[in-house]
C-alpha cells in the first residue's frame, strides 16, 4: 500500500460525502418548513357555510365569515343589475379574464353572479387584503379616507386603504391600485335563498 | 520542582487564570482599551452606541413583557391590556419596548445618514456596511412582527397587507401567502409564529450580525468625519498620531450621549408614549376585527416611505407586483452604495456640490415620502410620492455619474478641527 494520498479519491469522498449531507438536510428540512402550512385544524374550519339572504332587502349588504375571511352578500336593485353592463370601457377587467372565480361565476358575464340579483365575493382586496365598503349611492364620499368617489361613480365597493373602486360586481375599474377583480368564492344557491359558501353545488350536505 | 511554565503576556490572578484559558484580555484590548478610534469624532458619531443601547432595552424589556403576554389570538390583545392595566410598573416596560422601538429606527436611520455624509461605506468599509444593510432588513422584519403581536385592528389589518405582498409574486405567491399564514387568513397560527420569530429567531440572528457588524468594524478600523486614513501617521509605537483609545476617551464620551438620548427616551415614554399616534396607532386600541379594514390604515412611521413608494406604483399588466419590487429595489439598492460610489474622497467636506445637492434632494424626498405614506392616497399626495420615488432612486442610481463628474477639495494629511 503506497503511502501517496490519493487526492482524486480523497475528493471523490468529500464531494459523495458533502452531498449526502446535503441531500439528508434538504429532507430533514421538510418536517420544518412543512410544520407552517395550514394545519389539520386550520383546514377543518374551512368548511363551508350557509348564510340565509331570504331577509335582506333590495340594496342591503351582509358580510359573513368563511374560512376566517369576510364574504359579502349584497342583494342589488333591480335597476342597478340592468345596468351593470353598461360601463364595460371603465373596467380593468370587464370579463373577469384575469380574476378568480369559478368557472359559472365567469359564464354569467357582467352579474358575476348565480342569481343576478344576488352578489357574493370575498371582502377582500386585491391588491394588497383590506376590506372594501360597500358604496352603493352614486354621491357616497368617505371623509375618514379623504376620497369622493364623485357624481359619476356607478355604485360599487370602495378600498379605504390605497383608493381601489370596485362595480357592484366587484369588477375594479382602470388605473386601480388593485389588479384584479374582487374574488367570488365557490357558492350555490338552495332554496329560500339559502347561500352555501364553499361548495359548487348545495344538494349536498354542509358538514 | 519545575515551575508552572508561563504564558507570554498574562497577568496574575484570576484574570490571568482567566487569560490562560479564554482571551478575555485580549478581546478587551482589541476591541475597548486599545481600540484606537480617530480623535475627530463629532456628534454624528453617537448612533452607533445608541443604537447597542436601544438593543439591549429591547432585548431586557422584551424578556420581561413575554412573562406576561399571551401569544394567542383568544388571549393576545387582553393580555397586553393587563400587562398595561394589572402587572406592577407592566406599563412602563411596554412603553420602554414600544418607544424602543421607534427609537431604534430613529437612532439607525440617523447612523445610516451618518455613512452617507462620511463615506463610511467606501472601501475597505464595505462589508461594514453590508452587515449593516443587513440589520437594517432584520430590524424592520422584527418590527414588523412586533407590531402584529398586541393583536389590535391595526396589527391585524397590517399583518393582512404586508404578508399579501408576497402574494403579487407569480405562480408561488398564493401558496406562499398561505404558508406564511398558516391558515386561509391571518389568524392564531400566524401570530404563533409571528411571536416565536419575534422573540426568539430574529434576535439571534440581529445579536450575530451586530458581533459581525462591530468586528469588522475593528479590523478596518473607523471612518471619521474627515474620511481620511488615520493609519498613515502612528506613534513609535505604531499606535495612530489621530487615533485614541476607545476606552475611556470614547466610553465617556459616548456615555455623555447615552445620558442626552435617555432624557429624550425618558420624556417620551412618560409623557406622549403613543407620540401623537405615530408610535402606536390608535386604531390598536381596539381588538382585531377580521371583517373591519380600519379607516385610515397606515404603517408606523418607520415604514411609511417605502410604503408611499409601494402606493406610488399603480398595478399593470394584470399584476401589482411591480410596486413590490419597486419597495423592495429600494431596500437593495442600499447594499449596492459602496460600489455606486465613485468619488475620490470620502466625506461631504471634501466633495462637491453636486454630492451636497443630491444628498439634500434625497433627504428631502425620504421625508417627503414618510409623509406621503401616512396620508391617504388621494390629492396631491399620489403624485407627489412619484416624484420622491423617482428622486429617492436617481441619488443611488446615477451615483457613479455625478459623484465621478463632481468636483472635490484635496483633502487633508491629519484630521482637522483637533489639531
Amino acid at each position: 500500500m503506497s503511502e501517496e494520498v490519493d487526492h482524486s479519491r480523497r475528493r471523490l469522498l468529500t464531494a459523495a460525502t458533502v452531498g449526502t449531507g446535503v441531500i439528508g438536510v434538504a429532507f430533514a428540512a421538510i418536517p420544518f418548513l412543512a410544520s407552517w402550512k395550514p394545519s389539520a385544524r386550520a383546514k377543518a374550519l374551512g368548511a363551508p357555510v350557509e348564510v340565509d339572504a331570504s331577509k335582506l332587502e333590495a340594496g342591503q349588504m351582509l358580510k359573513v365569515v368563511w374560512r376566517g375571511q369576510a364574504v359579502f352578500v349584497v342583494r342589488r336593485v333591480k335597476g342597478v343589475v340592468d345596468q351593470l353592463g353598461g360601463h364595460d370601457d371603465m373596467l380593468a377587467d370587464p370579463k373577469s379574464d384575469d380574476s378568480l372565480q369559478p368557472e359559472y361565476i365567469k359564464a354569467s358575464g357582467a352579474a358575476r353572479a348565480r342569481n343576478p340579483e344576488y352578489w357574493v365575493g370575498l371582502a377582500v382586496c386585491t391588491h394588497l387584503g383590506c376590506s372594501p365598503l360597500g358604496a352603493f349611492q352614486p354621491n357616497d364620499s368617505f371623509q375618514v379616507a379623504g376620497a369622493d368617489l364623485g357624481a359619476n361613480w356607478p355604485g360599487g365597493f370602495y378600498c379605504p386603504c390605497h383608493g381601489s373602486k370596485y362595480d357592484l360586481s366587484g369588477r375594479v375599474f382602470k388605473s386601480m391600485p388593485a389588479p384584479k377583480n374582487l374574488t367570488v368564492p365557490p357558492y350555490a344557491i338552495g332554496a329560500n335563498t339559502r347561500i352555501v359558501i364553499g361548495v359548487d353545488d348545495a344538494s349536498k350536505p354542509v358538514s | 520542582m519545575a515551575a508552572a511554565p508561563e504564558s507570554a503576556g498574562t497577568g496574575k490572578g484570576l484574570i490571568g487564570w482567566i487569560d490562560e484559558r479564554f482571551p478575555l484580555t485580549k478581546l478587551w484590548n482589541d476591541h475597548v482599551a486599545e481600540y484606537y478610534a480617530p480623535k475627530n469624532f463629532n456628534f454624528w458619531y453617537f448612533f452607533g452606541a445608541l443604537s447597542l443601547v436601544v438593543l439591549a432595552n429591547q432585548i431586557v424589556t422584551g424578556i420581561f413583557l413575554t412573562m406576561s403576554y399571551k401569544p394567542s389570538a383568544a388571549e393576545a390583545f387582553a393580555s397586553v391590556e393587563y400587562i398595561m392595566r394589572d402587572v406592577e410598573w407592566g406599563w412602563l416596560i411596554r412603553y420602554m419596548h414600544s418607544t424602543g422601538a421607534s427609537a431604534f429606527f430613529i437612532v439607525v436611520y440617523l447612523h445610516m445618514f451618518r455613512a452617507l455624509l462620511y463615506g463610511s461605506h467606501r472601501k475597505p468599509r464595505e462589508l461594514v456596511w453590508i452587515f449593516g444593510c443587513l440589520i437594517f432588513l432584520l430590524l424592520m422584519a422584527e418590527a414588523f412582527m412586533g407590531y402584529v403581536l398586541p393583536w389590535g385592528n391595526m396589527s391585524y389589518w397590517g399583518a393582512q397587507v404586508i404578508v399579501s405582498l408576497f402574494s403579487s409574486l407569480p405562480i408561488v405567491g398564493g401558496t406562499l401567502v398561505e404558508w406564511i399564514r398558516g391558515d386561509y387568513n391571518i389568524a392564531d397560527p400566524t401570530l404563533n409564529r409571528f411571536f416565536a420569530l419575534h422573540v426568539a429567531a430574529l434576535p439571534l440572528a440581529l445579536v450575530f450580525l451586530v458581533l459581525a457588524h462591530i468586528m469588522a468594524l475593528h479590523e478596518v478600523g473607523s471612518n471619521n468625519p474627515d474620511g481620511i486614513d488615520i493609519k498613515k501617521y502612528k506613534d513609535d509605537k505604531g499606535h495612530p498620531l489621530d487615533g485614541i483609545p476607545f476606552h475611556p476617551y470614547y466610553t465617556v464620551k459616548d456615555t455623555l450621549g447615552v445620558a442626552g438620548f435617555l432624557l429624550i427616551f425618558a420624556a417620551v415614554i412618560f409623557f406622549a408614549p403613543n407620540f401623537f399616534g405615530l408610535f402606536l396607532e390608535s386604531p390598536n386600541f381596539e381588538p382585531a376585527n377580521p371583517l373591519q379594514t380600519p379607516p385610515d390604515i397606515t404603517p408606523v412611521w418607520y415604514f411609511t416611505p417605502f410604503y408611499a413608494m409601494l402606493r406610488a406604483i399603480p398595478s399593470a399588466f394584470g399584476t401589482q407586483v411591480w410596486g413590490v419590487m419597486v419597495m423592495g429595489a429600494a431596500i437593495v439598492v442600499l447594499f449596492f452604495v459602496p460600489w455606486l460610489d465613485r468619488s475620490p474622497v470620502r466625506s461631504i467636506r471634501y466633495k462637491g456640490p453636486i454630492y451636497k445637492v443630491m444628498l439634500a434632494v434625497f433627504s428631502v424626498s425620504f421625508i417627503t415620502l414618510a409623509v406621503c405614506g401616512m396620508k391617504p392616497p388621494s390629492g396631491i399626495y399620489p403624485i407627489l410620492a412619484r416624484i420622491c420615488t423617482a428622486l429617492y432612486f436617481a441619488f443611488f442610481l446615477l451615483m457613479p455619474w455625478y459623484t465621478k463628474f463632481d468636483s472635490v477639495k484635496p483633502e487633508p494629511e491629519r484630521v482637522t478641527g483637533h489639531a
